[in-house]
Order: C-alpha cells, then sequence, then structure tokens
C-alpha cells in the first residue's frame, strides 16, 4: 500500500461540496503536484488531510493506518508524521526564526534540544538564512519568510510534507529562491504533496501530476503525460490555457 | 452556609423601584444633553478655538476626566455652600454628571469632527450640494457613525453614574433600593433585583440608540 | 476665596494629616492595582472560556458570557452594597477594605476580560491552525502563542482601565474604606473648611490619575510600534 492513500474522499462547506470522491496516492519519497483551477479544491485536500477540516466521506490511510478525524488520538499520530507550509508562511509572530523552527520538534515531539538547535541551523542555513537567526517574522521579506515556514516543516522530520501554493503570495524575483528550496529537498527521500500554479517548476520536479476539477482528480500521470499527452478533454484544456498564459 | 433567597418581601416594592429607575432615567438624560451641549462647544473650541480656547478646552478635560465624579459632585454639594451656592440634590447632582460628561463627550465629539476629511467636503461640493445639504447629508451622518459607539457606551455608563444620585438622598432607583434595604433587610434580594433592574433599563438603552444609529445614520453599533 | 480657607490650609496638612491623606492616596490606588490583577488573571480565563469553541465547554462560555455583561451593567455602587451587606447577612465579619477589595475584582474582572476577549479576537486563525497541525494542545497553544501575542495588544488598554479605574474606586468610601474620598470625608468632619478639603481631595486624585494617564498614553504608542523586545 501506499504511503498516503486516499480513497473516496469527501468535504463540504455547508451545502457547497467542494470534494467529491477524491482518489490519490502517495508513495514513499514520492513527488506529487496538485494542479487545477482556483477553486477546485486543491486547498480544501490538504485540510482534511492535515484535520483541520472534517471530511465527509471516504478514507485517508497514511503508514498503513488509517486516520480517524474524529480521535484526537489518531489525528495525533498522523500529524506526527506530517508537516505543512501554507500559502500564506503562518509562521509565529511572537517568535524568532530560531524559536519558529525549535518550538515544535523540542516543546511538542520532546526531542534532545542541542540537537534539534542544531538542525535547526544547518536548515536555516540551507535556505540561506543563517544570519537570521535571531530575527522576527515580521523583520523578514515574505520570500525570507517562506524558506523559513519550509525549513520549520522539515524540522519536524516528517515522512510526508505538503505544501499549499507556497510562491503565490511571494514577488516574481522571490519565487526562485523559495522553488530551488524546494528542488533541493525533492532530492532527499521525503514523499510531497505539492499544490502549485508554477507549471515549470511542477514539470520539473513531480514524479506524477494530479489534475483536479470539481472536486475530483480528473488524471493523474507523469508529467510528460498531463503536459503533453493529456487523456482527458479537461485536462487539455486547463494545460492548453494554462501554458498559452505563458507559465 | 445557608442562605434561602426570600424575593417575597421585596417584590411588592418592584413599581416603587421602578418609578425610582424613570428618575434615573430623567437624570442620565438630562446630564447626557447638558453633556452633549458642553462637548460640542468645547470640541469646537479645540479644533477651531485659536490658541487659547482650545488650551481652555484642553484643561478642562485633563480635569474632569483625571477626577471622580463622585468627588466632583462633593465639591458641588458640600463646598460651594461655602462660598454662597447652594443647592439641592438633584440640581447638584446634575450638575456634576453634566461637567463631567462634558470632558467625555468633549474628546468623543472632537475625535469625530476630526475625521471628517477635506475630500468629503470637496465631494459634496462637487455634487452641487448647499452647505446645508453637506452638513445633513456628509457631515453629520459621518460624524455620527464614528462616535456613536463610543457615545453609546458614554450614555451607558451615565446611566450607571446616576446611582450616586443616592449619595447625596436623591430617590432614584439607588436611592430606594436603599430605602427599602433600611426596612426589610432583604439587601441580597434587593441588591440583585436593583442590579437586574440597571441590565435590563442599559440594555433597553443600548439596543434603541443601536437602532437610531441604524436607521438615522447607518451606523453599526454592537449592542451586546 | 475667603481668608480663612487659606488659615485653615496648613492645618489640614500637619505630620499626621499628611500621613493620612499619604495611606489613603496608598489605598486609592491599592483598590485599583488589587482589582486589574487580578482581573487581569481571572478575566483571562474567563475570556479564554468564552472562545472556546469545545462542547465541553458551552455552560462555562454562557456563564462566563453572563456574568461579563450583567456585571458590566450593573453600577458599582450596588455591587459595593450587595457584597457589603451581603456579607453581614450571610455572617461574614470581613473588614470594609477586604469588602471592597473582592467588589473592584469582579468588576475589573469583568471589564478586563472584554479587554482580553478583544485582544484574542485580533489573533489569526492561521496562527492557531499552524499550532493545532504541529501537534500543539490546545494548553500549549495558548502558553505558547495565543498569551504571548495577545499580551501586548491588551496591555495597553488595560493599563488604561486601571487608571479609569482609580477613579471609580471613589465609591469604596461608602463602605468606610479609608480612601482619597473618606479621608476627605473624615477630614470635614473633623471642621475644616469643605471647600478647602475636596479641593485638596480632586488635587490628589488628579496628581494620581494625571501622570498615569500619560504614561498610559506613551504605552499606547511605543507597544503598538514595537511588538517584541
Ligand atoms: N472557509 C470557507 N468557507 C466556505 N467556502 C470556502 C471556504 N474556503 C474555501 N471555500 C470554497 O471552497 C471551494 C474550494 O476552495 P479551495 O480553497 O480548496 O480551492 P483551491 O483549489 O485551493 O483554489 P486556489 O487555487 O484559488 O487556491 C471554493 O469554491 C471556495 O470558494
Ligand atoms: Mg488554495
Amino acid at each position: 500500500m501506499s504511503f498516503l492513500d486516499i480513497h473516496d474522499l469527501g468535504a463540504r462547506y455547508g451545502s457547497l461540496r467542494v470534494l467529491d470522491g477524491i482518489d490519490l496516492s502517495v508513495e514513499q519519497g514520492e513527488v506529487v503536484s496538485l494542479i487545477g483551477p482556483s477553486g477546485s479544491g486543491k486547498s480544501t485536500l490538504l485540510k482534511v488531510i492535515t484535520g483541520l477540516m472534517k471530511p465527509d466521506r471516504g478514507r485517508v490511510t497514511l503508514a498503513g493506518a488509517a486516520v480517524d478525524y474524529s480521535n484526537r488520538k489518531s489525528l495525533k499520530a498522523a500529524r506526527d508524521r506530517l508537516a505543512i507550509v501554507f500559502q500564506q508562511y503562518n509562521l509565529f509572530g511572537n517568535m524568532t526564526v530560531l524559536r519558529n523552527v525549535t518550538v515544535a520538534p523540542t516543546t511538542i515531539k520532546k526531542r534532545n534540544r542541542r540537537q534539534v538547535e542544531e538542525k535547526a541551523r544547518e536548515l536555516l542555513d540551507r535556505v540561506g538564512l543563517g544570519d537570521k537567526l535571531h530575527v522576527y517574522p515580521d523583520q523578514l521579506s515574505g520570500g525570507q519568510q517562506q524558506r523559513v515556514a519550509i525549513a520549520r516543516a522539515l524540522c519536524l522530520e516528517p515522512e510526508i510534507l505538503l505544501l499549499d501554493e507556497v510562491t503565490s503570495a511571494l514577488d516574481p524575483e522571490r519565487v526562485s529562491e523559495v522553488l530551488d528550496t524546494i528542488r533541493l529537498l525533492a532530492k532527499d527521500n521525503i514523499a510531497m504533496l505539492i499544490v502549485s500554479h508554477e507549471m515549470s517548476f511542477v514539470r520539473d520536479v513531480s514524479h506524477r501530476i494530479a489534475f483536479m476539477a470539481d472536486g475530483r482528480v480528473q488524471e493523474i500521470g507523469s508529467p510528460e503525460q498531463i503536459f503533453d499527452n493529456p487523456q482527458t478533454d479537461r485536462t487539455r484544456d486547463f494545460v492548453g490555457r494554462i501554458s498559452r498564459v505563458g507559465h | 452556609m445557608h442562605y434561602t433567597l426570600h424575593f417575597g418581601q421585596v417584590t411588592p416594592e418592584i413599581p416603587y423601584l421602578l418609578w425610582g429607575a424613570l428618575i434615573s432615567l430623567e437624570l442620565s438624560v438630562m446630564a447626557f444633553a447638558g453633556g452633549m451641549v458642553i462637548g460640542m462647544v468645547g470640541a469646537i473650541m479645540r479644533l477651531r478655538g485659536g490658541r487659547w480656547l482650545s488650551r481652555l478646552a484642553r484643561w478642562y478635560v485633563t480635569f474632569f476626566t483625571n477626577t471622580p465624579q463622585l468627588v466632583q459632585i462633593y465639591f458641588i454639594f458640600f463646598a460651594l455652600p461655602e462660598v454662597g451656592i447652594l443647592l439641592d440634590p438633584f440640581p447638584a447632582v446634575l450638575l456634576g454628571m453634566t461637567l463631567n460628561a462634558g470632558g467625555y463627550l468633549t474628546e468623543i465629539l472632537r475625535a469625530g469632527l476630526a475625521s471628517v476629511h477635506q475630500q468629503e467636503l470637496d465631494a459634496a461640493e462637487t455634487l452641487g450640494m448647499s452647505h446645508l445639504q453637506t452638513l445633513r447629508y456628509v457631515i453629520l451622518p459621518h460624524i455620527f457613525k464614528v462616535v456613536m459607539p463610543a457615545m453609546t457606551n458614554q450614555y451607558i455608563l451615565m446611566t450607571l453614574g446616576t446611582s450616586m444620585a443616592a449619595i447625596f438622598g436623591v430617590e432614584e432607583l439607588t436611592g430606594r433600593a436603599f430605602n427599602i434595604n433600611s426596612t426589610t433587610f432583604r439587601s441580597i434580594e434587593i441588591f440583585l433585583l436593583t442590579g437586574g433592574i440597571y441590565v435590563l433599563v442599559t440594555l433597553a438603552a443600548t439596543s434603541l440608540l443601536a437602532l437610531v444609529g441604524r436607521y438615522a445614520f447607518r451606523a453599526r453599533v454592537r449592542i451586546l | 476665596m475667603s481668608p480663612d480657607f487659606l488659615s485653615d490650609l496648613p492645618k489640614l496638612f500637619t505630620f499626621y494629616n499628611i500621613l493620612l491623606w499619604g495611606e489613603a492616596a496608598l489605598t486609592t490606588l491599592l483598590l485599583s492595582a488589587v482589582g486589574c490583577i487580578i482581573g487581569m488573571i481571572v478575566g483571562f480565563v474567563l475570556a479564554i472560556a468564552r472562545q472556546s469553541r469545545r462542547r465541553a465547554l458551552i455552560p462555562a462560555r454562557i456563564l462566563s458570557g453572563l456574568f461579563v455583561e450583567i456585571v458590566r451593567r450593573v453600577p458599582f455602587l450596588i455591587t459595593l452594597m450587595l457584597f457589603f451587606f451581603g456579607a453581614q447577612v450571610l455572617g461574614f465579619d470581613l473588614a470594609p477594605l477586604t469588602i471592597a477589595l473582592i467588589a473592584t475584582s469582579v468588576i475589573s474582572t469583568a471589564f478586563v476580560s472584554e479587554i482580553i476577549r478583544g485582544g484574542l479576537e485580533t489573533l489569526k486563525p492561521a496562527q492557531l491552525e499552524a499550532a493545532a497541525v504541529m501537534n500543539f494542545t490546545p494548553l500549549q497553544t495558548l502558553r505558547l502563542v495565543s498569551i504571548p501575542q495577545a499580551l501586548p495588544i491588551v496591555i495597553p488598554p488595560i493599563f488604561g482601565y486601571f487608571v479609569l479605574f482609580i477613579k471609580d474606586t471613589a465609591l469604596a468610601s461608602q463602605v468606610g474604606v479609608l480612601e482619597l474620598t473618606q479621608a476627605g470625608k473624615i477630614m470635614t468632619t473633623k471642621g475644616h473648611s469643605a471647600f478647602l478639603v475636596y479641593a485638596v481631595v480632586l488635587a490628589l486624585y488628579f496628581i494620581v490619575s494625571y501622570p498615569l494617564a500619560r504614561l498610559g498614553g506613551y504605552l499606547e504608542n511605543r507597544l503598538v510600534l514595537s511588538r517584541h523586545s
């Protein structure tokens, strides 16, 4: 069985059905990207996976264990294995960069403080922020904040990393620095589920790409299949429109 | 510790208390109206009064907002007679509350007036409005939108503040509660009941002011 | 001002009277300060209870909401009398100062809790989501995220309330607490001119309140500018 396995997942906001039977899987160490029109439910899917929103049908299995989202223990166990980086960085405003990265591993996961700090420094170095350890988030640019958020997620040592449009709030010149960071990580053996509108990046970094529309995965396949030889009209439409806009 | 609440002795006094509440209401409305007059004059002095008038208004506000209303009324009631000014309890309390409210309302209205921007006036002029129309349709609604929440809050505080009148022998709601307390000794029941009446009176006042704000000036005021 | 006022002035400030004024001014400050400190502690708990979305906490949420809304709509004098006569009726033998401290604490708890609730509401939900996804428990979220972020926002208005409240504590004189207003009453019964005495009382309140009010304004500007350090 896959590392992350999603079967027939459904969710809604009130009467608005957003996810309508999602089937998706991510293998260990695999990078899967989600693309699709705005409002197709990509963020919602990540919210459901991370337990920020309750599904109303279907099943999520993580590392072989079915996640029961109304059971606190089960949810906690699932969250222990994953990390997410949000579109809007969500760094804690009351903590320094270093503390943002170390707070969960030390205080929540009770790992050894010295080792965590060492690892945090190394990660922040890798994302190019080794000189900003004791600065507060609002003293950083958007791109820098996003890189801290990525370091924070990685310091949790997750088995799977979820990224939700991590570049969409950034100026164009900041996008590449964040994408480069992720590319670097993609070489490490960590599973990733990436939501992105950066088609060239997605194509470059993903093992498989899933096209989502109307609350379902319409097509999933290799980057070559999705971009050069889409099997469904909707995917062809979407990819065609996106590349004409010049992404 | 066993104590059973007995409202039996107290409930017959409810009409007596409610008439007292009417006196409280009278006091708060009069003091608020007087305070508004002082507040408007004060706010205009602060903004347009030139150096000395503006200073005078500021000193007034500083004095009345940094000393207790209770002691201000003490001064009027107990000290002024020494210089030949003798006031009955009700007018003394009314005067004290009015002067005090004038200080707070000056600040509230000043903030409201200061928030009217020249662009809006220019915009009104380009629409071809007369001065009076500009006042009626642009300036006043704008000011009230800004000051309505603070004014509502001030009025509620003043309604609660009227209970001080009891200390000087005015038989408003609290004064009447004191009267009943000294004859029945059902203190807990009486003060719970009286407190309840204040809660209802202030809730009614907030709702009413919220309605006024909504329909007259399209301002939104939180009721609870 | 007539000359007898002026000749009375030195007598108001004999050594013992100065001690009395000083003690009274300290009591005035104490009433407001204790009220606000207890108000902050209990107010935080109430504000958190009011914010909570947990089903098990619904009764606590309703009760604390009622408490806050009711207490803020009852005159201080009535609350004070309720505690004063209530203690008598129930047979508690409490000093006036104790009763006044209890009453001020109850009242400021309601007001401060409302300030804190406003502060907690300004926190971005995304911050709490980030904490939840990293497996913070609700208490850890509170301790590590909500409280540290809310504190700088709520401290200036709480301090402002503390300064306002100094003047409200004048009512404690009605149950015989020796604070500034009561000191004035005592002086007049000793035969001093009421005009002079209450002018002094007003002046003393002003001396206590005005610098603190200025400090409050300064805090507001400063804390808003730099949220950490
Ligand atoms: N908090 C919410 N309350 C109600 N409806 C919501 C909420 N958040 C999202 N929606 C709706 O759910 C649908 C899916 O939203 P979602 O954010 O998952 O889309 P998305 O695929 O991430 O879009 P985008 O690419 O613009 O980020 C949209 O129709 C949106 O309007
Ligand atoms: Mg989204």
